[in-house]
């Protein structure tokens, strides 16, 4: 077998442009390639890739893979899994490295079983052992309350990394590097799952990802209605969005396109109002990388108040309204 | 009339305070509190209740899958006093410490024994290690199609139809079976056991599988049969210093949050 060189980074884009996530992959995978002295290379996939391409070598990428190509215009995962297991097996990668996605959740764990290696997921750090050259593989394990270190001698080494854990390199549109298009062949006869329909749901506003400022309901809130008018207004005040833990989404409260934690989005405002939730674990880890938590909880026992820097012990129903009234106040004069 | 297989992992409850969960970093270990309980993960619950849905509507058998060791039978048995029609443990001590991969070939081992399956279903993810890759890894060593996040399946004749969480909605696919399915919460919480059925459960006894009744030597099982290795398990340290802002009563203590977020240029 060929010696397996370098990394591979599974890019991912988002209305035609490189997603934050891919040059945190990138800005990730470069302090690799240096610590290896190996290359480092980004696969795009996708019906249209443009000008995707140079932007990843703006990102840190020496060479780009491209696989444009119709029949991709919409993620399915066993198409995307061919184009990416060809890659992997004809560049015999070191390390491959995905974003923890939606997509980069589905694919890693088919690559890895496939080329029956093994896999670390939602990992918040990564390092070379200098001496070994392995892969370091840090991830939250029990929801948060601990941190693994996981390393295995099976090749390709393969990790997916929470998005914000990693930093992107400053763009440079000078790097030198090299956009290689692939050919794209679909087995269509190993299609099995069909994709009949897709179903967006709407959030107007601010996307919780970009905002500045999240006020977030949990199972305490009790209801939908708060979620549109109390936690609304707050948050539109500090030109935020409004967010939720995961009973909010699952009762139906809200879209599940508004559920932070380890299995929602994973968010980290300058301010985050956690209104009305415990303070599990798993929620946490949605929401650690907020600058400021501040807590509101009727219960002074609730975990929220070991994460919060602020906290108020009281009913939210008392305390945002007045909340807001005061800052409306504060923040206009 | 579907075949079903569900896969539930027995963790401690995910739910319980932080406080319960320590590290021994001298051997590596997870150290868990006795007060807390062991439960069916949260995700394989959510899996069990999409197959009893499907049950409940066409009929069909469910055979529910659980490795490890020392599964405790009180816990376990609840998806036999929902409805689940058989119990299989793969239950040995050459089990523990089983990482993704070596569970994952250990169950597809087992679900190639059990022989005829129409659907298989896993959670999303443990309620433990968290890793999500288990459901998806028996699906590779089986051949068959995975298809993960479900919020929503339909059992007809031929073909199963799930609605699959996607960031920001949802799509609808459509499947010819077998298929695994991995779960997620928003299909809803697993029903409450009736007490009929929990009376037939207590009678039930689990089918229980050592390696070799699967096919497997010791050394492709459990800590032996792993594929990656824990270095080092540890709890970053967090300063706790919340500040608790005071007031007569809720409005007033809203008033000063507002003033001291301001007082500290937080806002
Ligand atoms: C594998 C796994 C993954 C998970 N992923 C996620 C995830 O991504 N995101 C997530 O959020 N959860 C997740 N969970 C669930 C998590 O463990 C908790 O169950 C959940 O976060 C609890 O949500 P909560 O704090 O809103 O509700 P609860 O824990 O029920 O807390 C409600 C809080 O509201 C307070 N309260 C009630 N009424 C009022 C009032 N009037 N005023 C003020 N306070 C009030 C109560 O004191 C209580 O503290 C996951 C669990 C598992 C096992």
């Amino acid at each position: 077998m060929a010696e397996n060189k370098g990394i591979l980074v599974y890019g991912e884009l988002t209305e035609g442009k490189l997603a934050a996530i891919t040059t945190e992959l990138l800005g990730c995978g470069r302090k690799l390639a240096g610590e290896l002295n190996e290359e480092l290379s980004c696969l795009l996939v996708s019906d249209s890739i443009g000008e995707a391409g140079k932007e990843a070598i703006a990102f840190g990428a020496d060479k780009v893979y491209t696989a444009e190509d119709p029949s991709l215009k919409q993620y399915q995962v066993e198409s995307y899994l061919q184009v990416i297991d060809r890659l992997v097996k004809d560049t015999a990668p070191r390390i491959v490295l995905f974003g923890q996605t939606a997509a980069g959740r589905d694919l890693a764990p088919h690559i890895a079983f496939k080329a029956e290696t093994c896999l670390s997921t939602d990992c918040l750090d990564l390092s070379i052992d200098p001496e070994t050259k392995l892969l370091l593989q840090t991830r939250p394990v029990y929801g948060g309350n601990a941190q693994a270190t996981f390393v295995s001698e099976l090749l390709p080494q393969i990790a997916t990394i929470r998005s914000k854990a990693m930093s992107p390199l400053e763009q440079d549109d000078s790097r030198p590097g090299e956009v290689i298009p692939t050919k794209v062949e679909i087995d269509t006869s190993a299609i099995k799952v069909k994709v009949v329909e897709t179903v967006k749901e709407e959030i107007s506003g601010i996307k919780l990802e970009d905002a500045p400022a999240i006020v977030c309901g949990g199972r305490g809130i009790g209801s939908a209605e708060p979620f549109n008018t109390s936690l609304k207004e707050l948050a539109e005040l500090l030109h935020g969005a409004v967010g939720a833990s995961r009973p909010p989404a699952d009762n139906g409260w809200v879209s599940e396109a508004m559920h932070i934690g380890l299995t929602g989005k994973i968010v980290a405002p300058d301010i985050y109002f956690a209104v009305a939730i415990s303070g599990a674990s798993q929620h946490i880890a949605g929401c650690s990388g907020a600058k400021h938590i501040i807590a509101i909880n009727k219960d002074p026992e609730a975990n929220i108040f070991k994460e919060a820097e602020l906290g108020v012990v009281g009913k939210y129903e008392e305390v945002i309204p007045a909340l807001t009234g005061k800052l409306k106040e504060l923040l206009s004069s | 009339m579907p075949n079903m297989i569900v896969c539930c992992k027995q963790v401690p409850d995910p739910e319980a305070p932080p406080s319960l969960f320590k590290v021994d970093s001298a051997a590596n270990k997870m150290v868990i509190a006795s007060d807390v309980k062991p439960v069916i993960g949260q995700y394989d619950e959510f899996a069990l209740e999409a197959a009893l849905r499907i049950k409940g509507k066409q009929g069909g058998k469910i055979t529910v899958l659980s490795l490890g060791n020392k599964i405790a039978r009180d816990v376990i048995k609840k998806s036999l006093a929902v409805g689940a029609d058989e119990l299989i443990l793969l239950e040995d001590e050459a089990f523990e410490e089983s990482d993704s991969w070596a569970t994952a070939y250990a169950l597809a081992a087992a679900i190639k024994k059990v022989g005829e399956y129409d659907v298989i279903f896993c959670g999303r993810q443990s309620s433990d290690w968290d890793a999500g890759q288990v459901g998806i890894g028996i699906a590779e060593i089986l051949g068959i199609p995975a298809v993960t996040l479900a919020r929503k399946v339909e059992f007809s004749d031929g073909s199963v139809k799930i609605d699959r969480v996607i960031p920001d909605g949802y799509e609808t696919v459509d499947v010819a079976p077998p298929v695994l399915i991995t779960v997620t919460s928003e299909l809803g919480a697993l029903r409450y056991p009736a007490l009929k059925g929990i009376m037939a459960a207590g009678k039930k006894q689990p089918i229980v599988y050592k390696p070799a009744d699967i096919g497997l030597e010791s050394s492709q099982v459990g800590a032996a049969g792993r594929h990656i290795n824990l270095s080092k398990l540890f709890q970053p340290v967090k300063e706790a210093k919340c500040e608790i802002i005071e007031g007569e009563n809720g409005e007033e203590a809203g008033v000063n949050l507002a003033l001291r977020l301001r007082e500290a240029k937080l806002l």
